[in-house]
């Protein structure tokens, strides 16, 4: 078991890296699909209710599917790590759009009656006065979409990613005498990464709701 | 409901949004039109290709029986999730310290771990402890620790959001603690969560689809043994078939719970809906 920390190290550091890249990923692209489904817009309202949908029936498992075995068939070829990236990205987006869409659908309605009587658009009602307040009420919901992406990284494992999951599964087959001791190293470490984003973002809300506006 | 965040457009703001339409549908046409070319120089919209499955009879009865497995396992693991989530709930909101932290203890470490790690422990780990279980049972295993934790903290969620008037009124009758929690609390939280439970019976349903790593037969590794066997020319045919697949049962799932979530608000005046979101934002596999 001590012999293989650092092949520890190095899964717990990719598993990091995964969730790090896609989270950003995800939460850029999950703001652009969440204002396009909340837009005046027609065709980009459909278009961001069909992309959630599809995407929200849709098995993680399968969009590594595709991002893994059908692109190289367009000549599309990135790293395991990269394709990783981009599956997660693609999943968790759906998931962000909807609760950055549940937030804004949560702040108050007079709040947005008073930006249009003061004469504010569509965009700076929404930046300087919707966002600010559904991104309060979306710490939490963001938090569980966070957790969960970390915990979804494990499928990497499944592509050729030695993360986490991946190395646990490694040292377990090759070492059939300590498989519990592997099985229990991997799952304290997940257990450290998710909890402490539950504790920073427990954090965060409470600096949030703390402060007097 | 939705947030009305612009005045309703007087005629120039409905020719601006005419503009924008038009210019997201260019945007999103040439979008398509890229992908179909792209697709199209690489032979992946050849008829051939997709006449597979009329050409591969074998190959339609493989996805069924890849189906039926899957629907298999999601059914058993629903039951048995089911059954730990009350069992769980019903021990953390127990008056009894030696009961509640023990399962809230276990609750919150099932839900903080990959599926997929516990789906590991039980098809690796539990083997080395004396127990030997098929991929079909190590499967269903995982499912249930991971789905009984969460269907627990929903099932938690909507006792304690019952008015504490119910409760009282069952303790003046004389119920005892487990009366109460039968009778009075779990039939009213189950209603109310309904919409939110139905949506995790979907996660529930696409986490089977992690079974192809432990080498059970259900959909997806029927489709990659497919196309192992046909060649990588027909991934994209058969992984879109798959999500298909996917689609239209969870979509039939999705539907049952808006329609349910539905005729929730219509019985209880429009006011349940709030008490039922927020727990629902798990974004399983």
């Amino acid at each position: 078991m001590l012999d293989n920390l650092h092949v520890f190290r190095d899964g717990f550091v990719r598993t990091l890296g995964l969730s790090l890249f896609s989270a950003v990923g995800a939460l850029l692209l999950g703001s652009v699909l969440a204002t396009m489904r909340v837009s005046p817009v027609p065709p980009l309202r459909w278009a961001g209710t069909a992309y959630v949908e599809t995407v929200r029936n849709t098995p993680l498992t399968i969009v590594f599917f595709f991002v893994a075995f059908v692109l190289p068939q367009v000549d599309i070829v990135f790293s395991f790590f990269a394709f990783a990236v981009m599956a997660l990205t693609i999943y968790h987006t759906a998931f962000v759009c909807e609760a950055v869409r549940a937030g804004v659908n949560g702040v108050e309605v007079g709040q947005a009656e008073a930006a249009r009587a003061l004469g504010l658009t569509f965009s700076q009602s929404l930046r300087l006065v919707i966002l600010p307040q559904a991104f309060r009420n979306v710490v939490q919901p963001l938090g569980s979409v966070g957790s969960a992406l970390i915990r979804n990284s494990s499928i990497a494992a499944a592509f050729g990613v030695q993360e986490l999951t991946g190395v646990s599964q490694g040292l377990a087959t090759a070492n059939p005498g300590d498989v519990i001791a592997i099985l229990l190293a991997g799952i304290v470490c997940y257990l450290v990464l998710t909890l402490s984003l539950a504790g920073a973002v427990g954090v965060v809300e409470r600096r949030l709701r703390g402060e007097p506006r | 409901m939705s947030l009305q965040l612009a005045d309703p457009p007087g005629p120039r703001g409905r020719r601006r949004i005419l503009v924008v339409s038009m210019l997201a549908v260019a945007v999103l046409a040439a979008l398509a039109v890229l992908a179909v070319r792209r697709l199209a120089d690489n032979g992946q919209l050849d008829p051939d290709i997709w006449r597979i499955f009329i050409d591969e009879p074998d190959l339609r009865t493989l996805l069924w029986e890849g189906l039926l497995d899957t629907l298999r396992a999601a059914a058993t693991g629903m039951v048995f999730a089911v059954a730990l989530g009350v069992a769980l709930a019903f021990a953390r909101l127990s008056t009894r310290p030696a009961v509640h932290v023990p399962a809230a203890a276990l609750v919150e470490t099932l839900r903080g771990l990959p599926l997929l790690m516990l789906i590991f422990f039980a098809f690796l780990g539990l083997p080395a402890l004396g127990v030997d279980l098929s991929a079909f049972w190590a499967l269903v295993l995982g499912l249930t620790a991971y789905n009984g934790a969460v269907l627990s903290e929903i099932f938690r969620a909507g006792v304690l959001s019952i008015d504490r008037g119910q409760t009282e009124a069952a303790a003046a009758l004389g119920l005892r603690g487990t009366q109460i929690f039968a009778l009075i609390q779990f039939p009213q939280a189950v209603r109310r969560m309904s919409p939110t439970l139905v949506s995790q019976l979907v996660t529930l349903l696409k986490d089977t689809s992690l079974g192809f790593v432990i080498g059970y037969t259900e959909l997806l590794r029927q489709g990659r043994g497919a196309v192992e066997v046909l060649g990588s020319r027909y991934a994209l045919p058969i992984y879109t078939t798959l999500a298909v697949i996917y689609i239209i049962v969870n979509g039939s799932l999705s539907l049952t719970a808006r329609w349910l979530e539905r005729r929730q608000s219509v019985r209880a005046g429009g006011s349940t809906g709030a008490a039922a979101t927020g727990t629902g934002a798990g974004a399983g596999a």
